[in-house]
């Protein structure tokens, strides 16, 4: 695994697999790695082990990235799994690339970095979100993809992924017991202008496929309800969830209550490698400044996929394309016009795959911040209330908030709270998001013992 | 709450007591499984705490594994026999 390869890939989602893949069979040294145990990122998690009935229970859009993982598999870009990439350090000759798997750090270099790390769920930060039993949408799918199915569930939240969820559960014989829909009263009407760009790409087939998914439900005996003011109650764990519905408060007992309010991009690591970052306010998220073929503004390394802009799975794997094109032209292999012919008809596609994009992220736009008295930072118990005082106090973004409150100091290293944070802060202040900036974000990215630190040294092993 | 659609072959343990794993799957994943509703207390607070995100991004999940503490059980895939424990407030990386 040594010598300088051509890139290095971190995540192997969609968008790092195309690239790796587009790269390798042009003859290029690839390698790729993933925290994960197997290949797929966050919508493919778990296919390749997955019962073929499963599979096809989980839908069409789940079973298609297993041509994916295949043919990533088979072209030839050298893959680790359980390598959880710690930091990027950028050079003049190549970008150090540091890595640890099994308590066991090495590092590697590439002339190009490809970030493809993927998405997060966006923090649902309502009353009673930190009691066991509460989870992401994302992470109850996650277990089902592991072949484990929730009981007595209810999903609550807003998004494309909130009736997906609740059908895969149905289909997998789990039947949720109510879904809440919290899309606010006037998104509707607000995204209703830019449906007609959202048809002129795939958007259609987007569309129709929701529609699909809400017959489903309704075959299958599901209750979905328009709710607001959703309110998780329990001691221990999560006992109920509570709601207004039709001018009533209500309330069902539940084991399980999953919340969800779309995906932003994973910012750590290209916070930590310093790119430049900008406020995309169509979908409420910070996101890598990125030229059309995915470079950021640090000189060589690049970013694809959600990671860059929520695109879905489709679009990853074709920004990834585009991306992998760019790094065969980086790398030598290709000029610029043999890039154009591997990146264009992925630049295309891409285009009509997004083109759905801004009518979805204004009818899933979450509601608001949250109240005085809801947990913000979930590993320093921080309220948005304490987040307010400290602004009101003189605190001027959310370096000095961490200083003041301890804000972002805890063990996530401020994954979740961060862009709360700045968004409560940017409201107190009435400042821009761009103004409020974020977190400053350092190495190691996940802790790493100080005996590990100590004994990481060059990949000589393998 | 939560139910297995595959049998479970890999024996570990947490807080002492066995607790069986499906081959590859986390240890976040298998506690789930097994019914155990909190992984962990805060440091602050000291309240129950239990995987949130299932991906590597809260911390929520954070267990001692073979005796290291500040593992994300998310993370880990069960190997037989793992020692696993309970994660009381904070912990010192070591
Ligand atoms: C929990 C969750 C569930 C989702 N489910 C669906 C779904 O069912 N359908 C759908 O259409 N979309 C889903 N999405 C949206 C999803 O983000 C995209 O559709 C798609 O997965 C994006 O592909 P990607 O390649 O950009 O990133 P991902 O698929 O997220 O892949 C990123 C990869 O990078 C790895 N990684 C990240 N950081 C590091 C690091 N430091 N070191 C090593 N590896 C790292 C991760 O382990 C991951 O495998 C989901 C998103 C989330 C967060
Ligand atoms: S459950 Fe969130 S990091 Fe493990």
């Amino acid at each position: 695994m040594s010598g300088v390869f051509d890139a290095v890939i971190i995540g192997a989602g969609p968008a790092g697999m195309a690239a790796g893949a587009v790269m390798a069979e042009r003859g290029a040294r690839v390698l790729v790695l993933d925290e994960q145990a197997a290949p797929g990122g966050q919508i493919y998690r778990g296919i390749e082990a997955m019962p073929a009935a499963r599979v096809a229970a989980m839908g069409a859009d789940y079973a298609a990235g297993a041509a994916l993982v295949a043919r990533f598999r088979a072209s030839g870009a050298e893959y680790r799994p359980g390598a959880m990439v710690w930091q990027v350090v950028p050079g003049e000759e190549g970008h150090e690339v540091w890595f640890s798997i099994a308590g066991k750090s090495r590092c590697v270099v590439g002339k190009s970095v490809l970030v493809a790390a993927g998405a997060m769920e966006r923090p649902v930060p309502v009353p009673g979100w930190t009691l066991p039993g509460v989870m992401g949408a994302g992470a109850v799918q996650v277990l089902l993809k592991a072949g484990i199915g929730a009981e007595r569930l209810v999903i609550a939240g807003a998004g494309p992924l909130v009736l997906l969820l609740a059908a895969q559960c149905l289909a997998l014989g789990v039947r949720p017991l109510a879904v809440l829909d919290t899309t606010p009263a006037g998104n509707f009407a607000a995204a209703l202008p830019l449906l007609p760009g959202a048809v002129r790409g795939r958007g259609l087939g987007y569309l129709w496929k929701g529609l699909l998914l809400q017959a489903r439900l309704r075959f299958g005996g599901v209750r979905v309800v328009r709710v607001t003011d959703v309110v998780l109650e329990g001691a221990e764990a999560v006992r109920a969830v509570s709601f207004r519905a039709g001018g009533q408060v209500q309330r069902i007992e539940a084991d399980i209550v999953a919340l969800h309010e779309g995906v932003i991009p994973a910012q750590q690591m290209t916070r930590a490698l310093g790119c430049a970052h900008k406020w995309d306010e169509g979908q409420r998220c910070f996101r890598p400044v990125l030229d059309g073929f995915g470079n950021t503004s640090v000189h060589g390394v690049l970013v694809a996929g959600d990671g860059g802009g929520i695109g879905g799975a489709r679009a990853a794997a074709q920004a990834g394309v585009v991306a992998g094109a760019e790094m065969l032209r980086r790398a030598g292999r290709v000029d610029g016009v043999g890039r154009d012919a591997v990146a264009g008809p992925a630049l295309r596609d891409l285009a009509a795959e997004v083109a759905v994009r801004p009518f979805l992220d204004r009818l899933f736009r979450p509601a608001g911040l949250p109240g005085d008295e809801v947990v913000v930072c979930r590993c320093e118990e921080v309220t948005a209330g304490d987040i307010r005082a400290a602004a009101a106090q003189g605190a001027q973004g959310p370096n000095q908030a961490k200083a003041f409150l301890r804000t972002g100091m805890g063990a996530c290293q401020g994954r979740i709270c961060g862009p709360m944070v700045s968004e409560i802060m940017a409201g107190a202040r009435g400042v821009s998001m761009d103004e409020i900036g974020y977190y400053r974000i350092r190495a190691p990215l996940k802790p790493i013992t100080v005996g590990e630190l100590a004994a990481a040294g060059d990949d000589g092993d393998d | 709450m939560f139910r297995r659609f595959d049998a479970a072959s890999v024996a570990f343990t947490f807080e002492g007591m066995p607790v069986m794993a499906a081959a590859g799957e986390t240890v976040a994943a298998a506690l789930l499984a097994a019914g155990v509703r909190s992984v962990r207390t805060t440091a602050v607070s000291g309240s129950a705490r239990a995987p949130w995100c299932m991906m590597g991004v809260c911390f929520d999940c954070l267990v001692e594994i073979d005796g290291v503490a500040n593992r994300q059980g998310c993370m880990v895939v069960v190997s037989p026999g793992m020692v696993v424990r309970r994660q009381v407030g904070a912990k010192d990386l070591g």
